[in-house]
C-alpha cells in the first residue's frame, strides 16, 4: 500500500514536471511568434529566479500569501466549499491588521503582533461570516456570493481609506506601530538583502503544519473530509453539516484574513490599494494544483511565486502579457496532466474501493 | 499509454537548451538604462505611453540601450526598480509619484547608480538622496496658457476646473490655469472640482462627468481637467451640453474631436530623452530639476485639428504670455 502510493506520488511528480515543460514549450512558440529568442528569455528566468539569492528570496516572498490563500481554499474544497472569496476576505483581513497595527501605541512586540495577526483572522472571518450564513441558512451559492463580497470588500476598504484613513499625498494609510512588524530574513541572511520576505513564511510554514493536522488527525478533520465526500452520508453518520459548513467556511476566511500579514506587517507596513496582488484569485490556482493538501499547495505556491517574479525578471524582454499567458499555460498543463494521471491511475489500480476513493477525495467537489 | 510519447517530449525539450546554448546577446559595449512604468503600464494613451515615447527616441538617437519593466500593484515597484539596478543598467527611471519612496529605497541600496524619479513627491522633512534626481514639471506655466485660451474662448465668462485627486501636484494645475484666465479676464469665474483624494480619483469617468455637467449647468463652457481617465467623462459631458473640454497631459484631440479645445501637454518624453543624454555625457546630477515652458518641458496643443476654434488673435495673446513667463516677467503662482 505504501509503495502504490509512493509510485502514485512519483507519478504526479512527474506529471506536474512535464506539464510545466509543455507550457514552457508552447510559450516558447508564441515568442518565436513574436520574434523573441525563447532560451534567452528562459535562460533569463531561470538566472533571475533560482540562480540568484534575492530571486530566491523575492519567490519566498511572493509564495507566502499564496500558501495562506492556497490552504484557506482546499480546505473549504475538503467541505465542499468553493470560496471565490479570499481576495475580498484577504483585502478585508490587511484593513483589521493595518488598523490594529496603527491605532494601538506602545505594546510589546510580541502581544502586538498577535493582536495585529489575530485582527487579520477576524477581518477575513467577518468577511466570510456572511456568504457563510447564506450558505447554510439559505442554500445561496458561494459562488456567486463569494465573488460579490470581493467587490464589495474593496469599494469599502477604498471608500474608508479615502475618506478616513490616507496620508494626505499619498493612497495609503499611516504606518503600522514598529512593535507590530515582522522582522525581514534579510536582517540575519545577508545575501537575502533588500527583499521583503519575512517571518510571514515561517507562520505559512505552521499553518500548512496545523492544516494538516486539523484535516487528517482530528475528528473535525474526518467530519470536513466526510461532509467534502458526500453529506447525505456524512448527515446519515450523524455529522452536523451545517455546523461544520459554518466553521470550515469561517476558519477558510479568517486564513486567507492571515495572508494579507506578509504585505501589511511584513514589508510596507500599511494598507493600501492593491496590495492583494491578486493571491485570493491565484490561491485558487495554488489549492488545485497542489491537490488541496498541504505539502502540494507549499509547492504550488513556490511554483507560482517564481513565476510571479519571474514576470519582473524578464519583462525586459518580453511584454507582461506574455507572462501572464505562460501562467495561466502552466495552470491548465498541471489541471489537465493531474486529471489525466488519475484516471489512469485508477484504472490500473487493481484495489478499485482504494482508488474509487482517492479519485472522489481529490476532486474534493 | 502516453508515457513513451511524453518521454520522446521531454527527451526534445531537454536537449533543446544543449543543441543551442543560451543566447546571451545583450550588447554590452552601450551603456544600459532602465525604466520601471507605473501601474498604469504602456497604452494609457497618456503620462506612460509618453516615457515610453522617450526612451524609444533615446534607443534610436542615441548610443544607449534601454530596457523596461512593467511592475503590477504593490509590492512590485520596489522589486522592479531593484532588478534593474542589480544589472547593467547605470540610470533607472520610475514613472509617476508612487514610487517616491521606493525609489529613495532602493537608491540608498545602490549608492553607485543612478536614479531618477518622474513627479517626485517633494518632503520638506527629508533631503533627496544624491544619486536621485527628482523630475517636477511646472505645470502651472502650461495651465496658465490654456487658462488664456480658455478665457479667450468663453463666450459665457465662467470656466471650469475638474481635478483628479486633492492633492498639491494638481493643485498646480488649478492654480496655473485660474492665474492665466484671470490675467486676460479678471471677471472670469472659475468653477472647481475634485474627484476625490485618492488614486481612484484618477480613474472614475463617472465622477469626472459629474462634475462637469454641474460646472455646465452653472455656466461654465470651457473645462480643463487633470484627472487622468476621469477626463473621459469630463468630455462626454461636453459632448453632450455641446461645450469645450481642454485635455491633459498629451494630446487628447481625439478622445472628443471637435469639442476639445487644446491640451496642455506635459512633455515626460523630453525630459526622459534630456535626461539620459545628460547621463550618458556624464552630466548626470541629483537633485531636483523642473522641466518648464523655457525647456520645452510642457507647453499646449495648436495643429490642424483645432485651428478652426481657436482665433489667430488668441494665439497671437498666449504666445505673448509664453515669452513673458520665460523671461519671467509673469510669475505663474502653482498653488
Amino acid at each position: 500500500m505504501a509503495d502504490k502510493h509512493f509510485r502514485f506520488f512519483l507519478i504526479q511528480i512527474g506529471a506536474v514536471l512535464l506539464s510545466i515543460l509543455a507550457a514552457f514549450a508552447v510559450g516558447a512558440a508564441l515568442m518565436l511568434l513574436i520574434k523573441v529568442n525563447p532560451l534567452e528569455v528562459y535562460w533569463k528566468l531561470f538566472e533571475g529566479v533560482l540562480l540568484n539569492p534575492y530571486g530566491i528570496a523575492q519567490t519566498i516572498f511572493k509564495a507566502t500569501p499564496l500558501i495562506m490563500t492556497g490552504l484557506a481554499i482546499a480546505l473549504g474544497f475538503k467541505a465542499g466549499i468553493f470560496n471565490i472569496g479570499a481576495e475580498g476576505q484577504m483585502i478585508v483581513g490587511g484593513f483589521f491588521c493595518a488598523y490594529a497595527g496603527f491605532s494601538l501605541h506602545g505594546l510589546p512586540p510580541a502581544l502586538h503582533i498577535v493582536i495585529c495577526a489575530a485582527a487579520a483572522f477576524a477581518g477575513g472571518l467577518a468577511w466570510a461570516a456572511i456568504p457563510a450564513v447564506l450558505r447554510v441558512k439559505t442554500g445561496a451559492h458561494e459562488v456567486i456570493t463569494t465573488i460579490m463580497m470581493n467587490f464589495i470588500a474593496l469599494a469599502l476598504t477604498n471608500y474608508f481609506i479615502t475618506y478616513y484613513f490616507h496620508l494626505p499625498e499619498t493612497v495609503h494609510t499611516q504606518l503600522i506601530a514598529p512593535a507590530a512588524g515582522l522582522a525581514r530574513m534579510d536582517s540575519f541572511v545577508h545575501a537575502f538583502r533588500g527583499s521583503p520576505a519575512n517571518m510571514a513564511f515561517f507562520i505559512a510554514l505552521a499553518l500548512s503544519a496545523c492544516v494538516w493536522w486539523a484535516l487528517w488527525k482530528t475528528p473535525y478533520g474526518y467530519e470536513t473530509r466526510a461532509v467534502g465526500l458526500s453529506p447525505f452520508a456524512a448527515e446519515t453518520a450523524g455529522i452536523n453539516i451545517k455546523k461544520n459548513l459554518l466553521f470550515t467556511f469561517l476558519l477558510s476566511g479568517g486564513l486567507s484574513g492571515l495572508a494579507a500579514m506578509n504585505f501589511i506587517m511584513g514589508y510596507k507596513h500599511y494598507f493600501e490599494e492593491g496590495f492583494s496582488q491578486g493571491s485570493g484569485f491565484m490561491g485558487i490556482a495554488v489549492a488545485l494544483v497542489g491537490q488541496n493538501h498541504p505539502i502540494g499547495i507549499i509547492l504550488a505556491a513556490f511554483l507560482f511565486g517564481a513565476l510571479s517574479h519571474g514576470t519582473l525578471v524578464i519583462n525586459a524582454l518580453v511584454p507582461k502579457d506574455i507572462i501572464q499567458i505562460l501562467q495561466a499555460l502552466v495552470i491548465i498543463f498541471v489541471i489537465s496532466s493531474n486529471l489525466a494521471v488519475r484516471k489512469f491511475y485508477s484504472a490500473v489500480d487493481s484495489t478499485p474501493k482504494a482508488g474509487q476513493a482517492k479519485v472522489k477525495d481529490q476532486d474534493g467537489k | 499509454m502516453n508515457i513513451p510519447f511524453k518521454s520522446a517530449a521531454l527527451a526534445v525539450l531537454l536537449c533543446l537548451p544543449a543543441a543551442c546554448s543560451p543566447g546571451k546577446e545583450e550588447d554590452v559595449s552601450k551603456p544600459a538604462v532602465g525604466l520601471v512604468f507605473d501601474v498604469g503600464g504602456r497604452g494609457d494613451k497618456s503620462f506612460n505611453d509618453s516615457a515610453y515615447a522617450g526612451i524609444e527616441r533615446a534607443q534610436k538617437d542615441l548610443a544607449v540601450q534601454v530596457d523596461y519593466i512593467e511592475p503590477g500593484e504593490g509590492a512590485d515597484k520596489e522589486s522592479a526598480l531593484r532588478q534593474l539596478a542589480s544589472g547593467r543598467h547605470g540610470l533607472v527611471f520610475g514613472t509617476g509619484f508612487l514610487f517616491t519612496d521606493d525609489i529613495n529605497t532602493v537608491a540608498a541600496d545602490f549608492p553607485d547608480k543612478k536614479f531618477a524619479c518622474i513627479d517626485y513627491a517633494l518632503d520638506p522633512s527629508k533631503k533627496i538622496p544624491d544619486n536621485v534626481l527628482a523630475i517636477k514639471f511646472r505645470e502651472e506655466e502650461g495651465s496658465f496658457l490654456v487658462g488664456a485660451i480658455a478665457a479667450l474662448t468663453t463666450k459665457t465668462d465662467v470656466i471650469g476646473f475638474v481635478g483628479g485627486m486633492d492633492i498639491p501636484l494638481i493643485h498646480k494645475f488649478e492654480a496655473g490655469y485660474r492665474a492665466g484666465a484671470q490675467h486676460i479676464n479678471p471677471k472670469c469665474r472659475v468653477l472647481i472640482g475634485y474627484a476625490g483624494v485618492t488614486g481612484e480619483a484618477f480613474k472614475n469617468p463617472a465622477k469626472g462627468k459629474e462634475l462637469a455637467l454641474s460646472q455646465a449647468g452653472k455656466g461654465a463652457d470651457v473645462i480643463f481637467h487633470a484627472s487622468g481617465s476621469t477626463g473621459l467623462g469630463v468630455f462626454e459631458a461636453a459632448r453632450d451640453k455641446k461645450i469645450y473640454a481642454i485635455g491633459v497631459d498629451s494630446d487628447q484631440y481625439f478622445e472628443a474631436p471637435g469639442r476639445i479645445l487644446t491640451s496642455m501637454i506635459k512633455k515626460v518624453d523630453i525630459s526622459v530623452y534630456k535626461i539620459i543624454e545628460d547621463f550618458l555625457e556624464g552630466k548626470f546630477q541629483g537633485g531636483l530639476k523642473e522641466f518648464g515652458l523655457a525647456d520645452d518641458g510642457v507647453g499646449y496643443v495648436y495643429d490642424d485639428h483645432n485651428k478652426d476654434i481657436i482665433s489667430p488673435q488668441t494665439i497671437k495673446k498666449v504666445e505673448e504670455l509664453k515669452k513673458l513667463i520665460i523671461a519671467g516677467k509673469i510669475k505663474v503662482p502653482n498653488k
